[in-house]
């Protein structure tokens, strides 16, 4: 017995005219994701249904289930058993390959689906024969048409039959790379994670912009980020993350503007840096995790202020959030606990103790031009780290 | 260039041991327990590695029993004491500045309804003879404190356990934890009446993954790892042959415990000049300390802060202790220094490796650092 994994059409969360090029992208997006961690499949695609099949024998299956069902643009999947196209080796097929699943359920139904109608027997009487089987290999179960606890799922197809239990939920939203790119600027805290996959959901393929401060900040915030990351990539594919040397900047700002107006001036020349970055990566837009009155510097007086330094627009699907609907997703996607780690990131340095959360706009590029060196931007822009996250 | 000044997190593996367990790893790989030529060589291996740690604390080689680390041997003779000595009370005396793997033990305890009373430290950190005596009652059955604090250096007077438990005409058994004191000051526990002493491998140049208790012979102790009975039954599971004979093979190793002390301490007591030459200094150790460990604060700059700068310098020391990430230290809090101090302790722990020049750099890295981030 082969294990496979069947994809529906339908499964897709996708519609229009586009739909054929949203699905190439999302079987290349599969394709490289399985290959670069499982090995290689083959892809078949018949009658709305893409098969997906190792071309090892002994390839980590599950393991590539797991990967499939992170992706983006996936609704859902079904691992199935594939073999002959016998009512005999069928019925036997199905009680093997199902009979965990079964054994721990109260009720089924059998479905059958016939694309081949060559094959001897049809829906209905397929749907007979094999309920009929298990349920005299399982006595315990019943028959439940309208609320089964496991859908058996009998497809009879050109050259083979399919067998498989419930569907597997998927990660749903579009295929990465089919909303274009963004850059999204990442602390290492709560918010930014969550603010990135909700991006990726649709369709975005991520660039990140990660600002460190050492030694106010130390390596682990560093590895912290990238821990993240990888967590988003699950979902996403490939991030590339740009680290900027940021300590030289901040120093400045402590040192040439109002105190009170420090992190002000601080986001406002992270836009600028991400704005640049963003843009020598293709990258139209930027995101971040923020969301209204969460901090001082996330007031809508100091977010008007620090949407004036970037030069191209900025999403913040976190911004009408309340932090327990953040952290209900930041779990969700197994961030959460690498997120409270303790490290300090360059948010918190230089903190002032009572910073303006009403800056008006003039006052902000005030302090911003008092603090500006150019040199300094450059050079932070020029010297940025890259690392692939994968 | 690099110093390494956290020896009190863990230490380079010294030559010797790491040509021991080489060997051990790939020509003495047998298992102990195993019958035939290559089992009965490694059991020769484990035998000699324990008479080694028995003749270093002046015990008998069947005093000995090798655990996986400290923290396995304390809980080993924590565990092991109390369910052995159940029915004869339920109070515990401790101190308030144990090392995780005795605190934590004492608070599942108390869960269990056994009373734990820990001695209030003085300001130095070492807790005081009278306070002990009055603390161990008759339903005391154990007494559970270090010999030298692991963020501090505060030598404790472990030698007045006896008395005070003698005195009360208590069943207790007496524990010592002196992974930090084991190799660097005097430790015998059959002269102090000690009946259970944890050392550690990886502080002494030994590999991680190696660890004693001292079982004084005829102390009962119920086993709190069960499975195929090795370390007569104390503590199961397969031994670590090459950490246990790297672990040997660094006490060993050991220099004349008197003589190192004289030279760190003359390292300690240039470098705390040096350093209190620059602005804001504090030296949280006692002068009385054990001198490898130096525990200061550098006001105004956060400790994690200094960790970094001085790590950018090839210089790693660790910010309070290594053991705990993000918060204020439990013992810097004990011993009353102000919450200023305490953000800004670091310690600066020494081996027979540190060098004069190792320290004066590291005096030197601080006041650069100092200079650049204090506005």
């Amino acid at each position: 017995m082969q294990e496979v994994i069947l994809l529906k059409d339908g499964e897709l969360a996708l519609k229009g005219l586009n739909r054929r090029m949203f699905e190439d992208i999302l079987i290349k997006n599969i394709r490289q994701r399985l290959k670069a961690s499982v090995g290689e499949f083959t892809f078949t695609r018949s009658q709305s249904t893409t098969v997906i099949e190792p071309k090892e024998e002994y390839a980590d299956f599950d393991k590539a289930v797991d990967i499939i069902r992170h992706i983006f643009g996936v609704v859902g999947i079904s691992r199935a058993a594939k073999c002959e196209k016998d009512i005999g080796v069928i019925k036997k097929t199905a009680k093997e390959y199902l009979g965990d699943e079964l054994s721990f359920a109260r009720t089924f139904k059998v479905e059958a689906k016939r694309s081949d109608k060559k094959f001897p027997y049809n829906s209905p009487e397929i749907c007979n024969e094999v309920g009929g089987y298990l349920l005299s290999c399982f006595n315990h179960l019943k028959v439940d048409v309208h609320n089964p606890e496991v859908k058996v799922t009998v497809e009879i197809r050109d050259n083979h039959a399919f067998i498989h239990g419930n569907q597997l939920r998927g990660a749903g939203g579009m295929p990465t790379g089919t909303g274009g790119n963004a850059a999204v600027l990442i602390s290492g805290g709560i918010d930014s994670p969550v603010a990135a996959w909700m991006m990726a959901k649709r369709g975005i393929k991520l660039t990140a912009v990660h600002f460190a401060s050492p030694p106010f900040t130390s390596e682990r915030a560093e590895m912290k980020v990238h821990e993240l990351l990888k967590k988003v990539a699950k979902y996403s594919g490939r991030i590339d993350l740009y680290t900027v040397h940021f300590t030289e900047i901040q120093e400045r700002i402590r040192d040439f503007s109002p105190e009170d107006m420090f992190t002000v001036t601080m986001r406002r020349m992270m836009m600028r840096i991400a704005s640049e970055i963003a843009e020598k990566n293709d990258c139209p837009a930027l995101i971040t995790g923020e969301s209204v009155g969460q901090v001082a510097s996330q007031t809508i007086w100091a977010l008007r202020c620090t949407d004036d330094a970037a030069s191209l627009p900025v999403f913040r699907p976190c911004i009408g959030m309340d932090k327990n609907e953040i952290i209900e997703i930041s779990r969700k996607i197994d961030a959460f606990d690498i997120s409270i780690q303790p490290y300090e990131d360059c948010c918190t340095v230089f903190t002032p103790k009572h910073p303006k959360t009403k800056p008006t706009l003039e006052a902000a590029r005030e302090a911003e031009k008092s603090a500006w060196d150019s040199e300094l931007i450059k050079k932070a822009i020029d010297t940025a780290k890259h690392t692939a996250i994968f | 260039m690099e110093i390494y000044l956290d020896n009190s997190a863990t230490t380079k593996v010294c030559r010797e041991a790491a040509d021991a367990m080489m060997n051990m790893l790939t020509n003495n790989y047998g298992n102990p327990s195993s019958l035939h030529k290559k089992g009965t060589q490694a059991l020769r291996a484990l035998e000699n590695s324990r008479e080694i740690v028995a003749n270093s604390l002046s015990v008998s080689k069947d005093e000995i029993y090798f655990t996986s680390s400290g923290t396995t041997a304390n809980n080993t003779a924590i565990f092991g004491a109390v369910s052995a000595n159940r029915s004869r009370g339920n109070r515990i005396v401790t101190s308030a500045l144990e090392h995780p793997s005795v605190n934590e033990a004492m608070k599942r305890l108390e869960q269990q309804g056994f009373e734990v009373i820990r001695l209030r430290p003085d300001t130095t950190g070492a807790f005081s003879a009278q306070e002990l005596m009055n603390a161990v009652n008759q339903r005391t059955v154990l007494v559970s404190i270090m010999a030298v604090n692991n963020e501090l250096g505060t030598i404790n007077p472990i030698n007045n356990i006896k008395t005070a438990v003698r005195r009360a005409n208590s069943p207790a058994l007496i524990h010592v934890d002196a992974v930090q004191a084991f190799g660097k000051i005097p430790v015998n526990p059959t002269k102090a009446g000690i009946d259970l002493l944890t050392v550690s491998s990886h502080k002494i140049h030994g590999p991680k993954g190696a660890g004693a208790l001292y079982v004084r012979k005829g102390v009962q102790l119920q086993p709190y790892i069960v499975g195929g009975g090795q370390e007569k039954r104390l503590y199961s599971g397969t031994e670590a042959m090459p950490a246990i004979v790297g672990f040997a093979e660094a006490v060993k190793n050991l220099p004349d415990i008197g003589r190192e002390l004289v030279e760190i301490r003359s390292l300690r007591d240039n470098f705390v000049r040096e350093a209190a030459k620059i602005g804001g200094v504090h030296i949280n150790s006692s002068p009385d300390a054990l001198p490898y460990i130096i525990n200061m604060s550098v006001l105004g700059i956060p400790s994690q802060t200094m960790v970094n700068a001085l790590s950018e310098a090839g210089i790693y020391v660790s910010a309070g202790s290594a053991c705990k990430k993000g918060h204020r230290s439990e013992v810097l809090k004990a011993v009353g220094l102000s919450p200023q101090r305490m953000d800004s302790a670091i310690r600066i722990s020494l081996s027979r490796y540190t060098t004069r020049q190792d320290m004066e750099e590291t005096a030197e890295a601080i006041n650069r650092i100092v200079e650049r981030i204090r506005r």
